[in-house]
């Protein structure tokens, strides 16, 4: 048993997510960072996709009722050795500061969380409300016996966050001016501090359109960046809407969807096509 | 029938057609091509999400247009839900005003026809339900509302639709169900899924 004693600004199970059901109106939601969350199982032996915690900007402290092997990866906190198993005996006391650098880290559990699944995942959808509710002071976390494979010690350091997305133009490019276009890819942009896991809203200049009016409500993916009526762009994240009526001038690349997820508020970042 | 393929990242194509029925029909077909991930439709466009080491957009973009139109082939096409609806929705009565008959009419009409899931969105299981009569295509209220209790029955702009859970929502409402649309006990969760066709039955 895991005991949450502080969730920080924001900490919530997730794991590889609901894909596959956005017919249904679901999102994907799972790690905003995959790559970390499949390093964290990776490094304690279970499955890549197994439910860990996803940390925000530090401020978690656990309390563990029993001996358990734990991995942080993701962004590096003050108080837990980043890339590397590390058991701790039962009733120690876990506080993770607050990271130098980056966002989210991800405290993977040998045998994972044991987290009630819906549809499949025991991701925290923050939009639609599936899954576990976001954590809590004083929740317990059962731990779970799925074991894929050893202990595989330590990892690599930490990349550091990148600041500069690729992006593939369109869908709705032809929705804006020439200039607009050339301004996404020219020029910085700030993370706001509203941003979340629905989507990471930018400041800079305003993407101006050529067209009026609202597109029939569309498929999205994480990855859209969204352009709602004050030209300010939203990077969709992994629980963002699966529908949506503004249109998307231009979408990351798969590839660089993890490094997104490492952007904190007032961060500068730039698009490159 | 027309149809235009647009670039969604390296791993999406979305296609633009002409109506949802389109999109459905293009759906059926979408799903059964290789190296495809997943299939979301919406009202005229369809996202085609593949698995770029098994195929690419080009050769989704060939069987998309290998595509001559006809009737939807999504897998639950044949499944029909009937619906019973309470008809007294606080916007009742305010729809019929605004459209300028009696509320029995507008009760008439809005159960007088087969509707069928175009898509869903918004939330889970929420279906946007094609077919409703052009007359009752009315405006969303100005203001959300802050809380529609689950099965609320609305519509708004060419859609009907009902409120699988409590949510905020701004359609105007007409009534109500007792009909589970959301269970994740269940698969799929959703009771209304592109392509099933809806008759709302007042009681």
């Amino acid at each position: 048993m895991i005991e949450i004693l502080e969730p920080g600004s924001y900490a919530s199970i997730q794991d590889g997510g609901r894909p596959g059901y956005g017919r249904l109106g679901v999102a994907r939601s799972g790690a905003f960072d995959r790559a970390a969350l499949r390093l964290a199982n990776r490094l304690v032996g279970n499955r890549p996709d197994a439910a860990a915690i996803e940390v925000t900007l530090g401020g978690l402290s656990i309390r563990v009722h029993d001996a358990v092997t734990l991995a942080l990866t993701g962004a590096a906190c003050p108080g837990f050795d980043w890339g590397s198993a590390t058991t701790l005996r039962a009733g120690a006391v876990l506080r993770l500061g607050a990271p130098p650098q980056g966002l989210r880290s991800y405290l993977a559990v040998r045998g994972g969380l044991a987290a009630t699944a819906e549809l499949g995942s025991r991701s925290t959808d923050t939009l639609s409300g599936l899954g576990p509710a976001p954590l809590r002071s004083g929740d317990q976390l059962s731990v779970g016996t799925d074991i894929a494979d050893d202990v595989r010690g330590a990892s690599a350091a930490p990349d550091p966050v990148r600041r500069v997305l690729r992006v593939i133009a369109g869908p709705r490019d032809d929705w804006f001016t020439p200039a607009a276009l050339a301004l996404l890819t020219e020029r910085a942009w700030m993370v706001r501090p509203e941003s979340n896991r629905v989507g990471i809203r930018l400041d800079g200049p305003g993407l101006e359109r050529v067209r009026p009016g609202e597109l029939a409500s569309e498929p999205t993916l994480p990855g859209a960046l969204q352009v709602p009526p004050d030209g300010r762009p939203i990077l969709f994240g992994p629980d963002a809407p699966v529908t949506g009526g503004y249109p998307v001038i231009a979408v990351v690349r798969d590839d660089d969807l993890d490094a997104a997820a490492q952007l904190r508020p007032g961060d500068s970042i730039t698009f490159r096509r | 029938m027309s149809l235009r393929l647009l670039p969604y990242g390296e791993r999406a194509v979305l296609a633009e057609v002409d109506d949802a029925a389109a999109v459905l029909g293009l759906g059926g077909l979408a799903s059964n091509a290789r190296g495809v991930l997943e299939v979301v439709p919406a009202a005229r466009t369809l996202l085609v999400r593949f698995d770029p080491r098994r195929t690419t957009a080009a050769a989704i973009g060939a069987v998309l247009r290998s595509f001559a139109g006809g009737e939807a082939t999504d897998d639950p096409a044949d499944a029909v839900v009937d619906l019973e609806v309470h008809y007294d929705g606080p916007d009742l009565a305010g729809v019929a005003d605004e459209i300028g008959v009696s509320v029995e009419a507008l009760i008439r009409q809005h159960s007088g026809v087969d509707y069928t899931v175009a898509f869903c969105g918004f939330a889970p299981g929420f279906a946007y339900l094609s077919g409703l009569d052009p007359a009752l295509h009315v405006g969303r209220l100005a203001e959300p509302r802050t809380e529609v209790p689950a099965g609320s029955v609305g519509v708004a702009g060419e859609f009907t639709g009902v409120y699988p859970r409590s949510s905020p929502g701004g359609w105007r409402l007409l009534g109500r169900t007792d009909a589970p649309l959301w269970d994740t006990a269940r698969e799929p969760p959703a009771l209304l899924t592109p392509g099933t066709h809806v008759r709302f039955r007042p009681r």
